[in-house]
């Protein structure tokens, strides 16, 4: 239990609500109290949580969700987390103060609710920001009740705990920044230098990745380990390649040559169909997604590489990585990413040369496996 | 007359803002506008067309099957590729629990509250709750002891005094017409279908990896592999996993929302008289037979409120006018709308410089395009798919509508509506998560002869293809009509264009000033308190908005292939 915890508790020990339950009243007996006050102060029953919550002071941590330039699938993903459940996370364990889509209230009323989360929680609350944020032309190509994403970002992630980009458009830019960048699009930190921000990519970001983030912020009251990228390393430590279930078929020399075909079936190894895993940090195939049912390489599509920076111009979905240098395991994200772009991007300018070859190359016996 | 802003709209996916004049407590006149842009579309051109469908996906994670089954039917359709049976029968189930998923979460988690006082359901009485739940379904869960479960639950949640998601809002509000008991009963299966809708999604998990954002379209096929010998492909253990949530998700429907949705209307059938908006309507149909490609669903468009008579649809006809938005034709000028294939669009911003309090509503107020069909709009979703089918005698749908409009006593009449456009959804939902489990087993037949094709491997080389070809793909969305067009040359992208339900539906007004589908329905709307919106939400929200959907650019005069960062 760390100051901060500790900190709640003595607030709450001095609690109205405190101090009855100490003498035997009981939770239910508190709610029909302030019920009863209330209407005793002819208010309407509606009034009743604003009375509890004056006496209350034991509050669950606010979150405010802001959705900017985004799809919305990492809200999806939010809504199939397993442990805790969505409900859990509402109802128990966070004061989810402000989220567009789930939130009852809209307009003015929607408006005020955030800024006074803002307002009440300064400095102490945690923001997720699900999205990228356009920066041209005075950020014109996203607002919010007449305030651009970017105004909006500026103050609410300024004035946060601490900022969780979910997905990669928030981290980095995502789609949206993708050639030819049409709005100036980019991730939280940089539209925002000053906040402490941690980075969750993936498209969308695995839900069990950011309540995991969330559990460890409020268990342990600071953000979790990163890399150079601000990935948390529990989620992103390690390439896909490290821990996929079809590393021994790639060792092996077994690949799948066409979707469908015989080794497809018996679940062959997919770089060659152009998976992304050998360059990609994520814990996909540990983690797998919707509760740990499936993901893309058991379902036989290769990875793309979606929780990269820049993923997006650097790695068409089909195009056979090339040969990746030092493709020893202990490789960090940033060796290896480097190495990663500059070599799919070099092909990818060569587009007509590297479809003439494809499907002649061989790639397995040039990735120098265990020398790195 | 007051102007009245709601900005944020919530409880929508996307970035939605409606401005409205109020007299005498109706609502006069109205204007939608999309705040938010990507420019998706003059990002894919130049690229490789087998990913334009993870491309496309990205445009919304809601709807997220939707863009990669129409891109991959466009791009097949310009190629002239044929996907075997196996795959045309997964993506029908895939559809298919896409918009029983996203339906029924739209009816609990984005539009119940605008009719349900969750703390209304505070003095309920749990026996009498679960006395009323057994007057209308026969679901086990109902009892008087999970009733009483949810309301502690929600008491503790109230008491400490931080509402969360449901501070701020309209409780209270003369509006809500329900009995707590009825409140109390809506609560606790908005809890109880969070749960239910994890747990069914998880047929797109088994089928194509994930959700959302399902990681298995390819064009020709799907990259899930069949083999009932495998444990790497989809096999017998799979398939009646599939099967299970199949059922799973069919008995919520039968047993929880379709009740649910009847009883809340019958509280609210002043709604059947609300809302109507455009009275046109327009279905691209949907399930292709795998062997003749006929659709199960009819499509067609239903003009002015008439069900007497049905017309064919022409693609051709559909055009995009640009007059209200912020764009620009180069060519053409104001006032000329453009086919999607030649469909010209630069973004350009002439609203005010944020922070603002108004838009500019008698020039351009926003980033989505007014597309129109023969010029007239047309309003897009479950209600212009049942319309559709219920005027082409579609069976199984004219059973169900009749069933519904039955159950509420009221006639066809009252479809045309904001209601009509909720129970819609309802019966959509209905025979979808019935029509299902006829995919699933005719994919079983297929296998067990013997068919374990999933792709179409002949033009999977884009050295196959011609140096240029065009094509289009439609697929009835959960949200309606959805249309991609693309043009592909020297085996690239050199245009792209999606024309979206939600384009259609939250379309400003056109170069005759005829209002979209959402402005036209707003008109005429009663208000009962003039600072809170909560009946702009039941209309607004009866169209299930998806905002990052509509709004889209394309841009059919560049070559410009994408330009590369080398490091």
């Amino acid at each position: 239990m760390d100051g901060k915890n500790k900190a709640n508790e003595d607030s709450g020990r001095l609690s109205v609500a405190r101090l009855l339950q100490e003498k035997g009243v009981s939770r239910r007996d508190f709610l029909a109290f302030c019920s009863a006050v209330t209407a005793a102060m002819a208010l309407p029953a509606t009034m009743a949580p604003k009375v509890a919550q004056a006496l209350d002071k034991v509050q669950r941590p606010t979150l405010i969700w802001l959705n900017l330039q985004d799809c919305t699938a990492d809200t999806e993903a939010l809504l199939r987390a397993a442990n805790p459940t969505v409900g859990e996370l509402i109802l128990d364990i966070l004061s989810v103060d402000y989220h567009e889509t789930i939130m009852a209230a809209a307009g003015h009323q929607a408006e005020a609710a955030l800024e006074k989360a803002v307002q009440d929680y300064k400095g102490k609350y945690i923001c997720i920001v699900e999205g990228s944020i356009p920066v041209k032309d005075g950020g014109i190509y996203g607002c919010i009740g007449g305030k651009s994403f970017h105004q909006l970002a500026k103050h609410v992630c300024g004035n946060a705990a601490a900022t969780i980009a979910v997905g990669t458009c928030a981290s980095y830019g995502g789609i949206a920044a993708a050639a030819p960048n049409p709005t100036g699009a980019v991730g939280v930190k940089k539209a925002v230098p000053g906040a402490t921000v941690v980075n969750m990519p993936g498209c969308p970001c695995n839900a069990e990745n950011i309540t995991a983030v969330v559990v460890h912020y409020l268990t342990f009251g600071k953000l979790p380990a990163m890399d150079s990228r601000g990935r948390p390393l529990f989620a992103y430590g390690k390439r896909i390649h490290d821990n996929c279930e079809r590393r021994a078929h790639f060792d092996a020399g077994q690949f799948v040559e066409m979707w469908g075909d015989d080794a497809h079936r018996k679940g062959y190894c997919l770089y060659k169909m152009g998976c992304k895993g050998p360059a990609t940090f994520h814990n996909c195939p540990t983690q797998r997604f919707n509760e740990g049912t499936s993901w893309p390489v058991a379902a036989g599509h290769g990875c793309v590489g979606c929780a990269e920076p820049d993923f997006w111009d650097t790695s068409p979905l089909y195009r056979r990585l090339p040969n990746v240098p030092g493709f020893g395991i202990e490789q960090n994200a940033d060796k290896i990413g480097a190495a990663f772009a500059a070599g799919v991007a070099g092909a990818f300018a060569i587009h007509g040369v590297a479809n003439a070859v494809r499907g002649k190359s061989k790639p397995a016996d040039k990735t120098s496996e265990g020398e790195g | 007359m007051a102007r009245i802003v709601v900005d944020p709209i919530t409880r929508i996916e996307g970035h939605l803002r409606i401005e409205a004049e109020l007299a005498g407590g109706t609502i006069k006149d109205a204007w939608s506008s999309s705040t938010m842009y990507r420019g998706i579309e003059k990002i894919l051109k130049g690229r490789d067309p087998r990913d334009a469908w993870y491309w496309t996906q990205r445009i919304c994670g809601v709807c997220t099957t939707v863009h990669s089954i129409a891109s991959i039917r466009a791009v097949e359709n310009a190629l002239k590729i044929q996907a075997p049976p196996n795959a045309e029968l997964i993506r029908n189930l895939i559809i298919c629990t896409q918009l029983v998923h996203d339906h029924t979460i739209h009816f609990y988690h984005l539009h119940a509250l605008d009719w349900v006082d969750i703390t209304s359901a505070l003095q309920a009485d749990p026996t009498r709750t679960a006395s009323l739940a057994a007057s209308i379904s026969d679901w086990p869960k109902n009892s008087a002891t999970y009733f009483r479960e949810v309301q502690e639950k929600l008491k503790a949640f109230v008491g400490t005094g931080r509402l969360g998601p449901f501070a701020n809002a309209y409780w209270g509000h003369p509006a809500y017409r329900l009995p707590p008991e009825a409140n109390l009963m809506a609560t606790a299966h908005y809890l109880e279908a969070l749960e239910w809708q994890k747990e069914i999604i998880k047929i797109q998990a088994i089928l194509g990896s994930k959700n959302p954002h399902p990681q298995t379209f390819l064009v020709g096929g799907m990259a899930i592999p069949i083999d009932p010998d495998s444990q790497n492909a989809l096999n017998a253990d799979k398939l009646m996993t599939i099967k299970r949530l199949l059922v799973k998700a069919n008995q919520f429907v039968e047993k929880v929302y379709i009740p649910d949705l009847l009883a809340i209307a019958s509280y609210y059938k002043d709604w059947a008289a609300i809302g109507g908006g455009v009275g046109n309507y327009l279905s691209f149909g949907e399930f292709p037979d795998p062997v003749s490609g006929k659709l199960w669903l009819p499509s067609g468009t239903v003009m002015n409120r008439d069900l007497s008579k049905l017309l064919p649809v022409d693609q051709q006809k559909i055009t995009e006018q640009v007059d209200h938005a912020w764009y620009e034709y180069k060519q053409g000028g104001a006032g000329k709308g453009l086919h999607p294939f030649d469909g010209e669009t630069e973004e350009k911003y002439t609203g005010p410089k944020p922070p603002y309090d108004y838009l500019d509503v008698n020039g351009k107020y926003t980033w989505v395009k007014a597309p129109r069909y023969e010029e007239v709009p047309m309003e897009v979703g479950p209600l212009a798919k049942l319309l559709v089918a219920y005027a082409a005698g579609h069976k199984e749908t004219k059973a169900a509508v009749d069933m519904v409009l039955g159950h509420l006593g009221v006639g066809a009449g009252a479809l045309f509506s904001t209601l009509g456009r909720t129970a819609a959804r309802g019966i959509d939902t209905l025979l979808l998560s019935r029509q299902a489990s006829v995919y699933l087993e005719q994919l079983i037949d297929n296998i067990g002869k013997g068919d374990y094709r999933i792709h179409n491997n002949e033009k999977w080389d884009p050295k196959s293809w011609p140096a240029e070809a065009s094509g289009y793909g439609f697929h009835e969305a959960s949200r309606g009509a959805l249309g991609h067009w693309i043009k592909i040359k020297d085996q690239k992208i050199l245009n792209y264009q999606t024309v979206v339900p939600t384009t259609w539906n939250a379309s400003p007004r056109d170069t005759k000033g005829q209002r979209g589908p959402y402005e036209a329905a707003l008109v005429g709307t009663p208000m009962a308190k003039t600072d809170q919106p909560l009946e702009i939400l039941r209309t607004i929200h009866s169209f299930d908005p998806c905002l990052a959907c509509a709004v889209h650019v394309a841009d059919a005069t560049g070559n410009e292939l994408i330009r590369v960062r080398v490091s």
